[in-house]
Parts: C-alpha cells; structure tokens; sequence
C-alpha cells in the first residue's frame, strides 16, 4: 500500500522531562481513553503526572486506581476490549505479577501499551535498576522497545500505539528505559506544542474487533486442542509482521517528525575490531567510553538493541558483521545457563548457521544497579583485547565487577 | 565545554531539586544538561548526593560524577571526606556555612588545591522561605561562582517547579545568595 506523507509543521516545545514524565506526555498527545495502574518505584511517577494531566483538563481520559498491578493490566485490557485506547505503566515486582494477564493481553489481541522503568527482582530487595523484570517477560508475545533517552521514550510510545492498533500486528507492546538512571534523569525532550501531529501519525484505532452489545462477540474462550495450536501460531505471524511494521512506523515517524532510531543503532561499527552490544541508558555511556578508547586507536564500536522483541535478527548481523569480537553487556542472569545473558544467547542464536561469524562474548553487569562508568567499560574491552589475543573465548558469561571473582 | 556539578546535603534539605533547578535552567536556555540523584532510598537527615551536568553538546553518558568541577555542600555537618572526594585539582568548593572560605578551610583543616566560597544559606533561607530549605539559595550561590546559567534562567526553572507565592520567595532567596556568596576572587 502506498502511503502519501505529508509533512506536518510541528511545533516543539523543549522541556526538561525525566523519562517517566516523557511516558505522561507521549500518553497525553496520543490522548489515552483509559489508564489503570498501580504505584510502584521507580514508575509512579508516570502515572502521578497522567492523572496531574487529567485533573487539570489536559487529557480526558479515566484513571482507574486498583488494588493490584494484577489488576492494573486486567482494567487495562477490558478497556482496549471495549475499544479503547488504553495505557498502564509497572516496574519489577509489579510486572511480575501482571505476568499472567500478559499473556492473556497478547492472546487477545489487545493492542494494550504498557511502559516499564526496569528494576532488579526481590529478594534481596532492591529498588535499584537491571533488565530482570523486562527478560522475565520476553516470551509473552508482547513486542518491546527499550530506550535509551528521554526523548526516545516520549517517541518510542507514540511509535508502540502506531504498531500496536496496526490491523496485522494487534499485539500488546512495552516501552522500557532503565528505572532511576533514565526514570528520574532530567534531560531535554521536545514535545509538540499541540498533539494534532501526533494523532495524525498514530490515528486511533476504533474500527476493530471489540466488545459491543449491538455485535456481539466472545474473547478468550476456550481452544481445544484441535484449535488452541492456530492461535498460538498466528501470534508467532503477527510478531514476524510486527517486525516489518516496527521497521516502517519508526521510518514514517522520521519523515512526520524528522526523528528516527531503526531497530538498532550503530555507534562506529563499520570498522570496529571490538563491538559492544548494549541496551538501554547504558547506552549513552558506551559511546561516550568508545570516544574516549577511539582517541586511543583502539578500534571499538557499539551496537544497541532497540527493538527486543521482535528480535531484528538481520539489522543485528549486518552491523556485527566486521567484527573480530561481539561483546554483549546483559543486565539480566538467566540462571542456570552457561550463557546467562538473555540478549547475549539472542545474538549468538542469530549467528548459529553462518559459517561466517565474529567470536561472541557474554558479560553480566550492572545488576542491582552495581555501578557501570567509561572506566568499567574500557576495562571490559581491555580485557576483551586480552582474550582475542588469547584467541579463546570463553563459552560462559562473565559475571563482571563481582566480588569474589576474578578473570585473568 | 561540560561541567559537572556535584551536590551533597541531607534527605530534607533539597539537593536532588537544586540539581534538577540547575538542569532545567540550562535546558530552557537551550544547552544541554542532566540531572538525577544518587538514587538511594530517601530518608530524612540521611547524606544524599546528586548531579548535574551542563553542556553545549549533547551528553549521552549516564555515569555518576566521580570527578566534579564544582562540589556544593548544603550542609555544613557532613563529613568533608563525603563531598572532597574526587574533587579536580583546582576545583570549586561552595559551601552553606557562616564562616568565610579562610576560616573553613583552617576549620576543617582542607588541604587541597581548590578555590573556596561561602554563603550563610541558612540564614538566607530561614529569614525569607522561613524555613532551613537552602536548595534554591545554593543554586543562586553557584551561578555566581560558576556563571553557566543566568539568574533568570533559574529563576524560571523555579518558578515553573514551585508555583505561586513559593516559587516568588524561593527566587528571591536565588537572589539574596548570589549576592551573599564570598569567596577570593568574588
């Protein structure tokens, strides 16, 4: 289908937004009917500035406060079941207990938006940041972008509503960022002075199938084995699909609003011996580390992982394709494999059947939020220098900055 | 040119808003600036630390500030091992205390290379807010030390964060301490 693009004249305004604030807006401008959720650290601040919007008239939306994030998810979709546009926002804790619905949010069909401020799992408590929470929710069938700016999460969840109301995906999809290191960040991000433009990119998809006394129809009865297996698959079509339309909702988001991201982003890769595979705040550092090491000689680059599920296994290869050694920071532990990092076993499944492949070395770190700066990076990359040298990679994470352990 | 500010205080005391007053005031000026805290679980009278950085280019790098320009210290009681740590060699130290820099720097017996500046915040604060919130008074104190934003600047940062009669007192105190800060080249 041809699309016509007309350019919208926006106008922007330049606030300074933390990430959670970012959320707000974006579900302001993309005026959500309903919203239902519960406060956990680090995400309550989204929701207390939806319903500050909503209380001074700046969304007309309904706020259901619930008892649970179990829940916030199940008010969630009975709304996007009776064909509104609805939001809700979690963290750690939180997003494990939604973990049930998540999938009923997928087998529906909802196209339900959900954002995420990652954070490490109890117990120990930690209210501090990693990936656990979000890996935790990787085979559920919801499409999920991580972030790496404030302005990319405002853009990111104008993008997720586009992909998900789109009639060949209808698939629930989460917008993470790292919790505390971007949620409570301030930075600039610039928001249109009126959302007009913003609903002309991501319309409001009424025209689907719903709950409607005049038409009515069932969701979420029971599939027999005879048929339980064809639902199932066309899930696994419609995240295939979601791949192409995520691809082509990021590219017209470009030409609307002259911002765009792809499904990767590379950071001087095209001649990087050495390339660091990352996703989220963490981000920022590394190309910041890589300057840095560049000055040096050292020919190193970075490639963040922006779309997560689907996985863009093609943009992911072409742009490691150079590279004598991948190194991928995880923060998450899938325990009890050998390969612990969840991004990590992604890429090196990616690579399995070419014969042609960089060696792939799997690191955990910041976990609990233990601290990640330029210098542990340029360590990490030393080391990684080291072990090319060697020429044997190691078939197991390293678990970096641990104590107790040490790797020569 | 980046610069990176460094505040410590107590939970209470409002380290975490003067960084964010900070920020913002760069960012509605049209530069680049960060702000967050030292995320800790907040309690009051606790040592809380937090950051801002301001630049004319975009910073991407989300580490904490390890080796500040500008260290600001909103209360005196802290431990100077707390907020001296890391600080650059020929770095800032900006202080709410009633001593002046020299009588600091004997008091505490600070033997590092760095210029000192003091404001009685404290006093600025209680007199005017009528309560001990120095926050946006060592903002006022640190633009005059470190002009890397205007006055108006922070005063609209403030103003859009506190509304009404607040928000006017607050500037007002901005005001009073980037008169009152001392220090050898002010």
């Amino acid at each position: 289908m041809a699309v016509t693009i007309q350019r919208a004249k926006v106008g922007w305004k330049r606030l300074p937004l933390s990430s959670n604030y970012a959320v707000a807006y974006a579900v302001k401008d993309l005026d959500v009917d309903v919203i239902a959720a519960y406060p956990i650290t680090p995400q309550t601040t989204v929701v207390e500035k939806i319903s500050e919007f909503i209380a001074n008239g700046e969304l007309n939306a309904e706020m259901i406060h619930v008892e649970s994030e179990h829940s916030a998810l199940s008010a969630t979709i009975a709304a996007s079941a009776a064909g509104a546009r609805a939001f809700t926002a979690t963290a750690s804790q939180g997003l494990e207990l939604m973990h049930e619905i998540l999938h009923i949010a997928s087998g529906l069909r909802l196209p339900v938006v959900m954002s995420v401020a990652t954070r490490a799992l109890s117990a120990p408590i930690s209210i501090w940041n990693d990936y656990s929470d979000l890996m935790n929710a990787r085979d559920t069938s919801w499409i999920t972008i991580i972030a790496s700016t404030a302005q990319e999460v405002y853009d990111s969840v104008v993008q997720a509503f586009k992909i998900a109301e789109d009639p060949e995906v209808m698939l629930p999809v989460i917008v993470a960022y790292d919790g505390y290191i971007m949620s409570h960040t301030y930075e600039p991000v610039l928001v249109p002075e009126n959302n007009e433009p913003i609903l002309k990119y991501a319309p409001k998809n009424y025209n689907r199938i719903k709950l409607d006394p005049e038409r009515p129809v069932t969701m979420g009865t029971l599939a027999s084995p005879e048929w339980y297996y064809e639902f199932k698959y066309q899930q696994v079509a419609a995240m295939e699909k979601a791949l192409d339309k995520a691809r082509e909702a990021d590219k017209l988001f470009a030409e609307y609003f002259g911002r765009g991201y792809g499904l990767v982003e590379e950071y001087m890769t095209s001649d990087a011996d050495i390339v660091l595979v990352a996703y989220g705040g963490l981000f920022g550092t590394i190309k910041e580390a890589i300057d840095m090491m560049r000055q040096n000689g050292v020919r190193v680059g970075g490639l963040r992982i922006r779309l997560w599920r689907p996985f863009p296994a093609e943009e992911v290869k072409n742009a490691l394709k150079n590279a004598k050694l991948v190194v991928v920071i995880d923060k998450a532990i899938s325990y009890g494999a050998r390969i612990a990092g969840p991004v990590a076993l992604e890429v090196m499944s990616a690579f399995y059947h070419d014969a042609e492949r960089p060696s792939i070395l799997s690191i955990i770190a910041g976990i609990g939020q233990r601290r990640i700066t330029e210098e542990t990076i340029k360590e990490i990359v030393d080391y990684s220098r080291k072990l090319l040298e060697r020429g044997r990679i190691p078939n197991e994470s390293l678990y970096w900055g641990v104590r107790g352990v040490r790797y020569e | 040119m980046r610069y990176e500010i460094r505040w410590h205080g107590r939970g209470g005391q409002g380290a975490v808003t003067a960084a964010m007053i900070l920020a913002n005031a760069a960012i509605y000026e049209g530069k680049y600036a960060q702000a967050f805290p030292e995320f800790g679980a907040e309690r009051r009278g606790a040592p809380v630390r937090a950051y801002t950085k301001v630049s004319d280019k975009p910073i991407h790098s989300r580490s904490p500030i390890l080796n500040p320009d500008i260290v600001v210290v909103l209360d005196p009681s802290l431990p100077k091992e707390l907020y001296l740590e890391g600080l650059k060699e020929n770095g800032l130290l900006l202080v709410n205390t009633k001593k002046t820099p020299k009588e600091l720097k004997k008091s505490l017996g600070i033997d590092g290379n760095y210029t000192i500046y003091t404001v009685d915040a404290t006093k600025i604060a209680l007199d005017i807010l009528g309560l001990p919130i120095v926050n946006t008074a060592m903002v006022g104190a640190l633009v005059r030390v470190l002009p890397i934003v205007s006055i108006d600047s922070v005063a609209k940062a403030i103003l859009e964060t506190f509304s009404g009669r607040v928000g006017e007192k607050n500037v007002e105190a901005v005001k009073a301490a980037y008169e009152a800060v001392v220090g050898s080249d002010l």
